[in-house]
């Protein structure tokens, strides 16, 4: 575990010009993903996950409409750490797709209609690495029978929609593994999925890690897919991180309120048909961006809420040892009030 | 028994070897026309005041129960009795009284209302429909009730749909279906559309409205641990065909169908301390286009038999009250629970 990191972000910011002022979307984010690992980002609508990423593939649009600051730094070809948010676009059209690659959660929208699949590999092929048509083409059933494509030299001449959805998402993935990455960011790829090609789909994610030790950084609201497949969990609220720990501490105690509602929110497989009675829900609603509560941007909706102190000043993400963060000020008392 | 009793136990909704096949192709060149079997033979019955639980994957014709049990699309051929009435082939004139009586709730609340009407208007519209307005001030009365029953607050009738959360849109649209008092209500994943910790809210709610209007519900998801927690029995589909049908709990511990099995294994479970060996199924579900001879689940079903492409094997009883559509009944089908 004591990797280098090939990804470093930090005080990553994102605002959004928007009517009559400027929208923070993504505030204070910092984290690091070592080779090999998968770091899970859990959020809810509108809780900067997405907008992270985007923003390190640097897909977000340009100034004025959209003000990026912070740093991120992605571990090169050569080891030397690329800047990702201050290189230019022509060396970033090398980086991306190639170091640091990205598969969506739509597979259905995020492949091209037109164009038959054998050409949409061989393009992404040879846009980073120079080979001859024919051997891209190789390579492109080499990495469709990686992903486990049946048939995958016919499936070249095949068009998207010949394709099922769980089919389909295994191609994004042979097309964003096609260079190695070393990073692989993938933004709830399995959520337009039913559940057992989503098994399958986990499943292929984990063996093409082991194989290949790119890091991964899996953006899922999903928690048992956070429990199934991360090592290290990044929960975000209302665009900043909210608390960072390691899968199974975070999942065995939560620090952070929301982590624990969160958790709990969810109803447990093993007591179905127990008429457990009421789900322990969180009330209220996802904060609106445009008008962010004062202080914790959680405190509407906790039940630790203290008056004066949580609305007051907005909480720093604070070390608490093993190497885990937490962003609330009552985390201490709290952790003591639930133990005793 | 008492009378009460004897009422709880009598079905509200019997389907008897329901069939809806769409057809497709060509309509000028009959030989090319096909139909797709989307239901093929199902038969069920719902008692009144319960939850059942309809799970399957996309394209398993889950949707298309929920819409013909409420008679939106006709069915090929079959039974649907609703209260004892036999309503397979009344009219939409004879339909019309019956419409008050059951209801659908759509599972996206952003596509469902009319985001050009007010949260009065969309919620009133059923009476209008049903002639029960009665007068503006016993309609505003209804909608102040019909709102309050979900957990909005009358100022919300003057709102847009674009005012609101997701929450709050999905509990109007429980609103608009629970104006006419309906005895029967379709939930088509009504919660798949919400953030987590929304979807405890309004599942919670559910129950609630179920307790306290004595309503029935026909509960579609394809989220096993929701479906898990608010049905009282659960009805498993694969490829137009019902292949199990249990209490919840008897389901969980007890599955009698390969695929129950499977698609319950494939559920993750949001615990990093539960390391399950997964039973990963391979390839996609059928194209219901061509559906496999016998077992429709042959295909993916690890425990096949030459046999089972010989017929279709029949729903039959396996224990009291659980119903499962496999011949193998040699084999010890693994629980994805146990038992605490």
């Amino acid at each position: 575990m004591s990797a280098p990191p090939v990804l470093e972000v930090e005080n990553l910011a994102v605002r959004f010009r928007a009517e009559g002022g400027e929208v923070a979307a993504v505030s204070d984010v910092s984290f690091s993903v070592r080779r090999g690992e998968t770091l899970a980002v859990v959020g809810e609508s509108g809780s900067g996950k997405s907008v992270t990423s985007l923003a390190l593939m640097r897909l977000l649009p340009k100034p004025p409409a959209c003000h990026i600051s912070g740093e991120a730094r992605l571990a090169g070809q050569d080891g030397r750490m690329l800047d990702l948010l201050r290189l230019p676009e022509t060396e970033m059209r090398a980086v991306r797709g190639n170091r640091i690659a990205m598969i969506f959660q739509e597979p259905m929208t995020s492949l091209n209609p037109v164009k038959t699949i054998g050409r949409q590999i061989t393009e992404a092929i040879r846009l980073h690495r120079p080979m001859s048509r024919a051997a891209a083409e190789e390579e492109a059933v080499r990495l469709l029978d990686l992903v486990g494509i049946p048939a995958p030299r016919q499936r070249l001449t095949s068009y998207p929609h010949h394709l099922s959805g769980g089919m389909r998402q295994r191609v994004m993935i042979a097309i964003a593994l096609s260079c190695e990455p070393a990073v692989l960011i993938a933004d709830e790829p399995t959520t337009a999925l039913d559940v057992t090609i989503q098994a399958q789909i986990l499943d292929l994610l984990r063996r093409l890690q082991q194989m290949s030790g790119m890091a991964v950084i899996f953006i899922t609201h999903n928690l048992g897919v956070v429990a199934e497949i991360a090592d290290r969990v990044l929960v975000m609220y209302a665009g900043r991180v909210v608390e960072q720990a390691d899968v199974r501490p975070l999942f065995a105690r939560p620090l952070m309120p929301y982590t624990t509602g969160l958790l709990r929110s969810v109803p447990r497989l093993d007591l179905a048909g127990r008429r457990a009675g009421a789900l322990p829900a969180i009330p209220g609603n996802v904060p609106d961006p445009r008008h962010p509560p004062t202080g914790c941007a959680f405190h509407p909706r906790c039940e630790h809420f203290q008056p004066g102190r949580c609305d007051a000043a907005a909480p720093a993400l604070e070390q608490v040892g093993d190497g885990r963060t937490v962003r609330c000020l009552r985390w201490r008392e709290i952790s003591l009030e639930t133990a005793a | 028994m008492s009378a009460a009793q004897e009422q709880q136990r009598t079905p509200i909704l019997e389907v008897e070897d329901l069939r809806k096949w769409f057809p497709v192709g060509n309509a000028l060149l009959p030989r090319n026309r096909r139909q797709v079997k989307a239901l093929d033979g199902v038969s069920f019955s719902i008692r009144r005041g319960e939850i059942l639980g309809l799970v399957g994957e996309s394209g398993s014709g889950k949707t298309t129960i929920g819409r013909t049990v409420l008679r939106l699309v006709p069915p090929t051929s079959g039974r649907i009795r609703f209260d004892g009435q036999d309503i397979t082939h009344l009219s939409r004139r004879e339909l019309r009284p019956l419409r008050k009586r059951m209801q659908l709730v759509f599972q996206d609340p952003f596509a469902s209302l009319n985001p050009r009407m007010t949260v009065e208007r969309i919620v009133s519209t059923p009476l209008l429909i049903h002639g029960m307005e009665g007068g503006a001030a016993a309609r505003r009365a209804k909608v102040e009730e019909a709102l309050r029953l979900v957990g909005l607050l009358p100022h919300h009738a003057a709102r847009y749909p674009h005012e609101l959360s997701g929450g709050q849109r999905q509990r109007v649209g429980i609103a608009r279906a629970l104006i006419t008092r309906p005895e029967f209500l379709v939930a088509d994943e009504p919660v798949s559309a919400l953030d987590v910790s929304i979807q405890a809210q309004v599942v919670n709610l559910l129950v609630e409205l179920k307790e306290l209007l004595g309503l029935t519900i026909l509960f579609i998801a394809h989220d096993l641990a929701v479906v898990g927690h608010i049905s009282d029995r659960i009805a498993v589909m694969y490829l137009g065909r019902l292949v199990e049908i249990a209490e919840t709990r008897e389901l969980f511990l007890n599955p009698r169908h390969p695929y129950t099995e499977a698609l319950f294994s494939a559920a993750p479970i949001p615990d990093p301390e539960v390391r399950r060996s997964r039973i990963i199924l391979a390839g996609d579900i059928p194209s219901p286009l061509d559906p496999p001879s016998g077992c429709p689940f042959r295909t993916r079903c690890r425990y096949a038999l030459p046999a089972c492409a010989q017929d279709v094997p029949p729903l039959r009883e396996v224990a009291p009250g659980h119903l499962a559509a496999c011949i193998r009944d040699d084999i010890q089908l693994r629980s994805s629970v146990t038992e605490t």
